[in-house]
């Protein structure tokens, strides 16, 4: 038995002539809080879709809790929530008559797990869902998804449009799902500081490619950024591997560059500057000059213990 | 004990380094007294809303600093104050320590012996009796 409960294989789609998703090969660990990032249209919601196996691949195949997203069986799916994009409900019922009729569709339903999340969330369960405020029915959906206490949970951008108050409410939620060690979240966000806070892994999608797969620590560890300082005018950027941004002043160059090695190292030294300094680089910062339009994006910043 | 720590996302400062920072600063103000019990990592993730792995890392940073000690079966608690560090770490944090303070201080026009009268007063409150019987092999 392997310890990843999601695993593709080259899962590739294409929309006509698009490619929307390039030959993507990813493991989410179990146990683990899996960030899910990239920009919009970078594919993440299509690959989260054939990892359900609600989209045919065009190519390549995904597997979740080790069985062929293309035939799941309905044993299976009850082991996976999904809490899809947008937060569709029938506004006709209460919260109480949408936990009835969702507890029908399953096995197991916990309704401690549910009526604790509604509760979380501030609900009134004999309110109709269409009176519900956006937050409101994120936390309705989220306790739907919960009941069948899913060994794995995938949740499709779960915190968009949400207040603040509504959005630290989910994030205890989905801490308090991982209590369970063989308990796994992934979700996609835009929300840096959620995942800062939540996430240990993270996969980040570029126009449909994979650019990054790993810790969260090991991308805040490898995406540096460093000031030299010059007694006179800067000389231009050096060519270095994983130069992501430069910028240069009067007498200093401010490099941002991702997979320091000991050779960039060298690299920078041989330009002779008066002093070479680390500078603070927050997650966000990180991120977009990741995907920012300039610099190179060859690179891929994979697991630490995959590299030498 | 009181622990207040705060959490701030979006900064240049990881989390798990805010909580190092902000535990290390309680038991070096006395705040956190040597024997105090920490919260569980669990407890204290779920008080922060961060993921446990980064207050787990936390803690195990302070445990090999010697800021905290872990007992097994027990639970996490602040260590009795005593010098962990070789000779060659005290000396890269006291320059580093240097570095900070004397980048702070250059602009401010103070003259060399005002600022080292200064620092004496403030070295005689902070450690009235500095420890002699610290040696290292």
């Amino acid at each position: 038995m392997n310890d990843f409960v999601i695993e593709t294989h080259g899962l590739t789609k294409y929309y006509g002539t698009r490619e929307v998703v390039s030959p993507l090969d990813l493991a989410v660990p179990r146990g683990s809080i899996f960030g899910f990032l990239g920009r919009n249209g970078a594919g993440k919601s299509t690959t989260i879709r054939m990892m359900l196996g609600l989209v045919e691949p065009t190519r390549g195949s995904a597997t979740v809790l080790g069985q062929d997203s293309r035939s799941l069986t309905p044993e299976l799916r009850a082991r996976v929530g999904y809490l899809a994009e947008g937060h569709h409900v029938y506004g006709w019922m209460t919260v109480k008559e949408c936990g009835e009729w969702q507890s029908r569709f399953y096995q197991n339903w916990n309704w401690g797990v549910y009526n604790g999340v509604v509760d979380h969330f501030g609900l009134n369960p004999k309110t109709k869902a269409k009176g519900l405020s956006r937050g409101e029915r994120a936390g309705l959906c989220l306790a739907l998804t919960l009941a069948p206490e899913p060994e794995l949970l995938i949740l499709d951008d779960p915190a968009l449009g949400l207040d603040p108050v509504a959005r630290r409410s989910l994030l205890q939620s989905m801490l308090y799902v991982t209590r369970r060690a063989d308990r796994t979240i992934l979700f996609s966000s835009h929300l840096l500081s959620d995942v800062e806070r939540v996430a240990d892994h993270i996969a980040i999608l570029d126009r449909s490619v994979l650019r990054a797969n790993c810790s969260l620590e090991t991308f805040q560890d490898r995406v540096r950024q460093v000031s030299l300082k010059f007694p006179g005018t800067p000389p231009p950027p050096p060519a270095i591997p994983g130069l992501l941004h430069s910028f240069r002043t009067e007498n200093e160059m401010v490099l941002t560059i991702a997979n320091m090695s000991p050779d960039t190292d060298r690299i920078l030294k041989s330009l002779n500057p008066k002093s070479i300094d680390p500078m603070p680089l927050g997650l966000e910062d990180a991120f977009i000059s990741y995907l920012g339009d300039r610099g190179e994006q060859s690179f891929f910043i994979p697991d630490a213990e995959d590299v030498a | 004990m009181s622990l207040e720590i705060q959490i701030a996302t979006g900064s240049s400062t990881p989390i798990y380094w805010q909580i190092v920072d902000q535990i290390g600063k309680a038991v070096e103000s006395g705040a956190a007294q040597p024997g105090d019990q920490l919260p569980s990592v669990r407890a204290l993730a779920e008080r922060l809303v961060v993921n446990p792995n980064t207050v787990a890392r936390a803690y195990n940073d302070l445990v090999r600093d010697g800021v905290l000690e872990s007992q097994r079966g027990k639970g996490v608690f602040v260590a009795e104050r005593r010098q962990v560090f070789s000779d060659a770490e005290r000396r890269r944090r006291l320059e580093q320590a240097g570095d900070v303070f004397l980048h702070d201080v250059r602009m401010l026009g103070f003259t060399t012996a005002e600022i080292i009268d200064y620092l004496e007063r403030r070295l005689s409150e902070a450690m009235p009796e500095t420890p002699r019987e610290v040696t290292h092999e």
